[in-house]
């Protein structure tokens, strides 16, 4: 089991928590301009990493706000958590 | 590399020695410096698409790299349920083929993989539940593949240990049945392909793990491995949980993502239950292997992961599920449970597919039903591979799909539980 720590609301268990993916996808500016490849890239084909991973969480039991979490695959140690917009060092943008 | 038939005669013969004198089911070769295909994994399906390779396609140099021992991955670790009763064609004709293949495989393979059709149940527990069960049996039947829908007297009948009484929070209101369904032998299916395909002349490498892919002008040349460097015209990977990492050494990505997948068994006990019992409403599936043990099978973790271990709160929701199907088994006490890793694909079916590196083909995105297809899977693949197309079972299941949009969407229908 992971604990995660919000960073609104501090460390909490992970059933408090829903998973939303590999952080840091952009949705194209301008879709009706992209042919087949570039949508089903952006749709469906992801990094899949084994080690460390970019990947975004909600509390969804609590503050119901998205962030990032930087976890490592393998171990599933969570290395840092980073607000949206953040980068993952930890600087606004 | 002729063996001895396995038979009541080979097994007096040898019982007169004390059994000290049985050959090696297979051999341990050093791997030769460059082959026709080289198949990278050793699990079930990596076996089975050496078997094929060698035994339809009559393809003379095959070698199978496994970077453990062959069956120690997902082979080893599933619960070992097969049924064909897909809804859609595409996955109903390929889930199909298998279950055929199931059928003969034990004398096909000179070993006995305990193939048991005991059927199996997929529960359904609310309308809208039934209204599916419904569609997707008659789905089947069409596509002649046997399901039989059962009323929850019915259900009591072949299931006396399941409350049905519709007095629970998830009632059971029926259930479709498939009765040629049911389970097989999982480290025998990988030990009878392996000696299958060894004596087919097949050089089975274990302990070498794959770390590169070489290339040259957009064509496969061979693969680096902790063994060194084995050249071949042709590299067909199926590395379940691994794919992508694979597919990363080729230079491309896949549209699959490594959760874990738990399952945990009970102590064994006296015979209760004689068919599979599955639900993807309360997400638990159930059935008693020979030795007496519950067989549980939970669900993915929703995160990514490549550790082989998931978070309790699974294994608690499905104990709590399967508890409240069986109250009989609250005080079962649980032997195990462990984690395996599953590539799961966004339409929960799996990829057969040619890759954008000529003479590389990937096997991958079975999720987290890939047992059942042990046989029909290496028997698609062999042909993709040695033919560099498609057999028309797996025209639908190329990587292309995720471009053109023509996804199978088994998700609703029978993705879930498997």
């Amino acid at each position: 089991m992971l604990e995660i720590e919000c960073p609104w609301c501090g460390p909490r268990d992970q059933d408090e928590f829903s998973y939303g993916g590999e952080a840091h996808i952009v949705r194209p500016l301008s879709p009706e301009n992209l042919n087949d490849r570039e949508w089903g890239d952006y749709l469906f084909f992801r990094d899949n990493k084994k080690g460390q991973h970019a990947e975004q969480w909600c509390h969804a039991a609590g503050c119901r706000r998205w962030f990032n979490v930087i976890r490592d695959t393998v171990s599933y140690r969570i290395v840092s958590v980073y607000r949206s917009g953040d980068s993952s060092s930890g600087e606004s943008p | 590399m002729k063996k001895d038939r396995y038979s009541v005669f080979s097994l007096a013969r040898n019982a007169v020695n004390y059994h000290q004198d049985w050959a090696e089911a297979w051999r341990s070769p050093d791997p030769a410096g460059e082959y026709d295909v080289i198949v990278v994994g050793g699990g079930g399906h990596g076996l089975a698409t050496a078997y094929y390779l060698a035994s339809e396609h009559n393809v003379g140099r095959v070698a199978l790299l496994e970077k453990g021992w062959i069956g120690g991955g997902n082979t080893g670790r599933n619960t070992t349920i097969v049924r064909s009763n897909y809804l859609w064609d595409e996955s109903a004709h390929l889930y199909e083929k298998s279950l055929k293949l199931w059928e003969g495989l034990s004398q096909e393979l000179n070993f006995n993989v305990m193939f048991s059709q005991r059927g199996v149940m997929n529960l359904g527990h609310t309308l809208q539940d039934m209204r599916d069960i419904y569609r997707r049996s008659n789905a089947n039947r069409l596509n002649g593949i046997d399901s039989e829908i059962l009323l929850p007297g019915q259900i009591k009948e072949i299931v006396p240990a399941m409350n049905v009484s519709g007095n629970t929070r998830h009632p059971v209101l029926g259930a479709s049945y498939q009765p040629r369904g049911g389970v097989a032998r999982h480290d025998a299916v990988a030990w009878g392909y392996a000696r299958a395909a060894d004596s087919r002349g097949v050089d089975i490498i274990q302990n070498c793990e794959v770390t590169g892919i070489r290339q040259e002008n957009g064509s496969v040349r061979g693969v680096e491995t902790s063994r060194g460097y084995i050249g071949a015209k042709k590299v067909a990977v199926v590395v379940a949980g691994h794919a992508s990492v694979l597919a990363q050494m080729g230079g491309f990505r896949l549209p699959v993502e490594s959760h874990p997948l738990q399952a945990l068994v009970s102590e064994p006990l006296k015979p209760v239950l004689d068919t599979v019992v599955m639900s993807n409403a309360v997400h638990g599936y159930v059935s008693q292997s020979d030795k007496g043990e519950l067989v549980i099978g939970a669900g993915i973790d929703a995160y990514t992961g490549y550790g082989q271990r998931g978070s309790f709160s699974i294994i608690e929701g499905n104990v709590a599920a399967i508890v409240e199907l069986f109250p009989v088994f609250s005080r079962v006490r649980m032997l195990r449970q462990w984690g395996g890793i599953v590539d799961v694909c966004p339409d929960a079916c799996p990829i057969i597919s040619k890759t954008p590196v000529n003479g590389l083909y990937f096997n991958c995105g079975w999720g987290t039903g890939g047992f059942k297809a042990t046989p029909g899977s290496g028997w698609v693949f062999a042909h993709t591979v040695a033919n560099d197309e498609p057999h028309r079972l797996n025209a639908a299941f190329e990587l292309d799909r995720f471009y053109s949009g023509a996804l199978i969407d088994e998700h609703g229908a029978a993705g879930v539980a498997h």
